[in-house]
């Protein structure tokens, strides 16, 4: 896999085969923390983080690791990874870092990072790996964003509550207030909204599919000018 | 005189869709006449404005799947489910709480899994289930029964629903959760204390419970279900009631006619537990299903957190009922009996 093009890698990592909806790898995180968008952003960021730190380091070693302790040495380096933005978010976003708590550490054991790693920057040089790890990233921390958008909207009737916690006191009025008066829709920033609303986010992705391979097959598919004979053999009744 | 010339089988008509669905919604008029009654036009005004959004949500689901709407809207499903979920949410609920709750039984619960005949739990409870987990304030606002406080007329129930900041509507706790909020009184000085509680249970509960039992009993009559699973849930209901009723105690759980007469219990037995679609298929299974939801259903009562639990019961056992239905295959005639996992 010499010759990579960076369109291509865009498009997978953030559509064709985005690691949210499309691997529906790393669940766990997604499901648990995207109550609020700035939950949401921040662990999608700090995977965003991991998983290019991660993919670079691993691309770096590729020719040194033999295939026996290969996925070992991965781990190692994303635990190591992984500590480091926890320690980063301690020191800069302590609010933020104490809301998500055990995901955190827990942003080890997403199956986008090894799966990246093993898959892909272990067999790829430094370029296209740091650019694969950034995309699968922002198509990552794109649906966890857009889902924590969903279900704080429809949770509690704003937008973008306590964004201060990631981009500083400047962030703080950035809430919008979509109606006054609004009854909290709990189920919404509970679990099952969680399910029900990925469930729809993969539905749309779905339907926006079909209807651009309907189009795609349309222009293929053109009626060929000419009339053309039926072949008919047989009885027919 | 002629001899009978049909040969086998003898099959009769199946019942039609349309036509079952219309005995059950015969079948709850006493129930809400009696709730009416008792609670105002608060139900009434829920089942028409629930029949309305259910029909909408119901045609919106039917043409995003492309599927006909005249022979589907005309089955009444849509309408059994609105009545059903109206009957069961409190009088006087505001507009946008009872199209939720129609709108997730409809949309989620049923056509996401395919529609009428596929659909794994029942959708007027997982309505009921998921307004009750959302809005807890909103679900548990009972209007004070007939004499204990002021009924609101129909216009004044109309503006309650669709204007509810306008209306202040007077709230009691209900029977079920004096009951379960006691813990000093004996079962005798809590009916003294309480003007909720009637003669058996609730004051004006155990009368609407009376009228869903009297619906049931004609729908059994009409052979609309059979009597497995109401009977099997309302016996261990009642033997869990008695064995725990200790006395009248302050600890005690209820009496079992309490129990029997009180919340959603013949509502449940008989317009809920009984649903063809999400419960078990073999008589022995239905026998099973439903007495587990009696467990369930008072074992929840009692150590539960919310103030009647039928619902959470039925949609619990729903999830059982296709293992249910695996152990309890009846035997074909003329083979021996299979051993369970064959």
């Amino acid at each position: 896999m010499a010759d990579v093009s960076y369109k291509d890698l865009s498009i997978n990592g953030l559509w064709k085969n985005n690691p949210a909806i499309v691997q529906l790898l790393g669940l766990c995180p997604l499901l648990a923390v995207t109550g609020s968008v700035v939950n949401a952003l921040g662990l999608g960021l700090a995977t965003t983080m991991v998983l290019i730190i991660s993919n670079t380091s691993v691309s770096l070693i590729r020719n040194l690791v033999s295939d026996a302790v290969r996925l070992p040495t991965f781990v190692m380096i994303i635990a190591a990874a992984v500590t480091c933005i926890e320690l980063l978010m301690q020191a800069f976003t302590y609010e933020l870092f104490q809301i998500l708590g055990i995901f955190l550490p827990l942003i080890t054991t997403n199956c986008v990072i090894l799966g990246r790693a093993d898959g892909f920057a272990a067999r790829n040089s430094i370029g296209p790996s740091f650019y694969d790890g950034l995309i699968m990233g922002l198509g990552f921390a794109c649906v966890l964003a857009v889902l924590g958008g969903l279900r704080e909207l429809s949770g509690t009737g704003a937008l973008f509550a306590n964004m201060d916690l990631l981009f500083g006191a400047s962030a703080a009025n950035w809430k919008i207030v979509m109606y006054p008066d609004y009854q909290p829709f709990l189920l919404a920033i509970l679990p099952p909204g969680a399910f029900i609303f990925t469930g729809l986010i993969i539905a749309v992705k779905n339907l926006i599919d079909d209807r651009i391979k309907k189009r795609q097959d349309a222009l293929k598919t053109r009626p060929v000018k000419g009339a053309k004979r039926v072949r008919v053999t047989g009885a027919v009744s | 005189m002629a001899l009978m010339r049909l040969t086998s089988p003898h099959a009769h008509g199946p019942m039609s869709t349309q036509r079952v669905m219309q005995s059950v919604l015969l079948a709850t008029i006493p129930g809400i006449i009696v709730l009416t009654h008792f609670f105002g036009f608060g139900t009434l005004v829920n089942i028409l404005w629930g029949s309305i959004v259910a029909l909408a949500c119901e045609a919106l689901a039917l043409k995003l799947r492309r599927r006909p709407l005249g022979f589907y809207l005309k089955d009444y499903s849509a309408l059994v489910t609105a009545v059903l979920l109206c009957i069961a949410l409190p009088p006087y609920a505001p507009w946008w709480l009872i199209a939720v709750g129609i709108a997730s039984s409809i949309l989620l619960a049923k056509h996401l899994y395919g529609g009428l005949g596929y659909n794994p739990f029942n959708p007027a409870m997982v309505g009921y289930v998921i307004l009750l987990i959302s809005f807890p304030i909103q679900m548990t606002a009972w209007a004070p029964p007939r004499g204990l406080g002021e009924l609101p007329g129909f216009m004044e129930a109309l503006q309650a629903c669709f204007t509810p900041s306008a209306y202040d509507a007077i709230t009691m706790a209900t029977p079920m959760d004096l009951l379960k909020q006691n813990n000093s009184l004996l079962i005798k000085d809590l009916w003294g204390q309480y003007p909720q509680f009637g003669r058996w249970s609730g004051r004006g509960w155990e009368w609407a419970n009376i009228a869903f039992l009297a619906g049931g009993v004609w729908l059994l009559y009409q052979r609309i279900f059979t009597w497995h699973a109401p009977v099997a849930m309302l016996v261990t209901l009642g033997l869990l009631a008695a064995i725990f009723y200790d006395g009248g105690s302050s600890a005690s759980g209820g009496s079992p006619l309490f129990h029997l007469l009180g919340g959603a219990t013949m509502f449940g037995a008989f317009f809920i537990v009984t649903d063809p679609v999400s419960s078990a298929v073999s008589l022995r299974g239905r026998l099973i299903f439903g007495g587990l939801i009696g467990v369930l259903i008072y074992t929840i009562r009692i150590e539960g957190n919310y103030p009647d639990s039928v619902a959470f019961a039925v949609l619990i056992m729903n999830f059982a009922a296709p293992f249910i239905d695996y152990y309890t295959q009846p035997r074909t005639y003329g083979h021996r009996k299979k051993r369970a996992g064959e």
